[in-house]
């Protein structure tokens, strides 16, 4: 299917495209990688009468290292993390999650931020961001401010930026010598959302886990989010199996999930016990790859 | 909503410059079909899922049906016209003759254009390699055994022309 019709302006720089977005307002959207918006577009779920180009404002892509943390451009596309040696080695998470990202040629031209912008709920990006307490930086008529993944994702497709405002970096701490990261996705085909994903953090004081634990899900209902009673039950304890499997009911449990097509309430809830499992024990033990390659 | 603009836009597709007048909406899929009149791009189900439409972008590939051409400005596009025709096909068109990697033709631009860039990447893959690089790409008839032994078949030819 095609689009309905629009009109069409690319942005030179930021300043230009907040102008254009206050211009147009809600009549207008922004387009990074698109790979989520133009299909949304075909099904004509989005018409937007204007369409603000970001891909040619420079230095809106990239990747740097700055106090501890790497700090993604919100125009940075998914291979170019993917080839980042160093994501692949301050952001394991991130090496463990990309390749379930759809297909190659998606990773190509898709981009962090947009993902983050689109918020859907089966997407890998907003668990993962969610599990590295990672941190967004918007910008507006007004200014920049910055923004916690936890107050970000607010419901479906929806998350705290305003209708002015436009991505520009994503801060996301390094990974630290007693932090271990995992994740575990279930998707019905290769490269399809996933029907349940999870994303796990964990940091030790020796054999034990520290008070730093971060579990997060997705797939399940309207927005990724945290499963805080698992990340209680872990904090301060030692990573046994059995430890584990509570931890992994206990995300099923308190989680929010729903039923569709895809799958019943029920099936998600076993899913994601299992996926919750899986992460941890990528993370406890990073020599087993559960999540990384199905 | 006002009257809506054309744009002209002017890219390299298949090492040949060109300026084309597009409307805003037209996928690159559209333009290189329609206005450009390079049919060998597939349009199959215009959402990214199926990796017919697949070209290269700079290079890289990339969907076709997801990238409208107005964004196309100064791009450099390769598609299966330009990947090789049928008085110097290039190895995986060759492999994929020689092992029935065919069917219907439908899938096949795409697969080739997908399997160009991953050969240059994996010119020595495994069977499980080449299912992963053409997993975004769908072929309808369910013929993926020939599709992966042409793409093995195309690595050995390179491989064999480089000695």
């Amino acid at each position: 299917m095609k689009p309905a019709p629009f009109q069409y302006v690319a942005a030179l720089s930021v300043e230009d495209a907040i102008a254009l977005l206050s211009k147009y307002g809600s009549d207008a959207k922004l387009i990074a990688g698109g790979q989520s918006l133009v299909p949304m577009m075909n099904f004509r779920l989005a018409r937007p009468e204007w369409l603000i180009d970001i891909n040619r404002i420079s230095g809106l892509a990239g990747i740097a290292q700055k106090n501890g943390a790497l700090r993604i451009g919100s125009l940075t596309r998914y291979s170019e993390l993917e080839a980042s040696e160093a994501v692949q080695r301050s952001v394991p998470l991130l090496g463990l999650m990309l390749p379930h990202i759809a297909h190659k040629a998606i990773r190509n031209r898709g981009t962090i931020g947009g993902s983050i912008c689109h918020a859907d709920p089966a997407a890998e990006m907003p668990v993962a961001m969610l599990a590295l307490d990672a941190t967004f930086e918007l910008r507006g008529p007004t200014g920049t401010r910055r923004i916690a993944a936890d107050d970000f994702f607010i419901g479906q497709m929806t998350t705290g930026i305003e209708a002015e405002e436009i991505l520009i970096a994503i801060e996301i701490p390094e990974i630290k010598n007693s932090e271990k990261h995992g994740f575990s996705e279930f998707a019905r085909r290769r490269g399809d959302f996933a029907l349940a994903s999870a994303a796990a953090v964990l940091r030790f004081n020796g054999e034990r886990i520290s008070d730093h634990v971060r579990i997060a899900v997705g797939g399940l209902s309207e927005r990724a989010e945290r499963a805080r009673a698992a990340e209680a039950l872990l904090a301060g304890k030692a990573p046994t199996a059995a430890l584990i499997e509570e931890a992994a009911k206990a995300a099923a449990a308190e989680v929010k999930a729903g039923s569709d097509l895809h799958a019943t309430e029920a099936y998600r809830r076993s899913l994601i016990a299992t996926q919750v499992k899986q992460a941890l024990a990528v993370a406890v033990d990073h020599t087993s790859s559960t999540g990384a390659k199905k | 909503m006002s009257e809506l603009k054309q744009h002209d836009v002017s890219l390299t597709v298949n090492g040949k410059a060109e300026t084309i007048s597009v409307a805003p909406r037209a996928s690159l899929a559209d333009a290189l079909r329609d206005t450009l009149g390079l049919t060998g791009t597939h349009i199959g189900c215009e959402h990214g899922v199926c990796g017919a439409c697949t070209v290269l972008l700079d290079g890289k590939p990339v969907r076709s049906c997801l990238l409208f051409a107005v964004q196309a400005e100064g791009a450099v596009i390769t598609t299966i016209e330009g990947i090789g025709d049928a008085q110097s096909p290039h190895p995986l068109q060759r492999a994929f003759n020689e092992c029935h990697g065919l069917h219907c033709g439908f899938c096949t631009p795409g697969m080739i254009v997908t399997l160009s860039a991953f050969l240059k990447e994996h010119p020595q893959p495994t069977s499980d390699d080449v299912r992963e690089a053409i997993s975004g790409n769908l072929c309808m008839c369910t013929g993926y055994q020939n599709i992966v032994r042409s793409a093995l078949r195309a690595a050995e030819l390179i491989e064999g022309a480089k000695s």
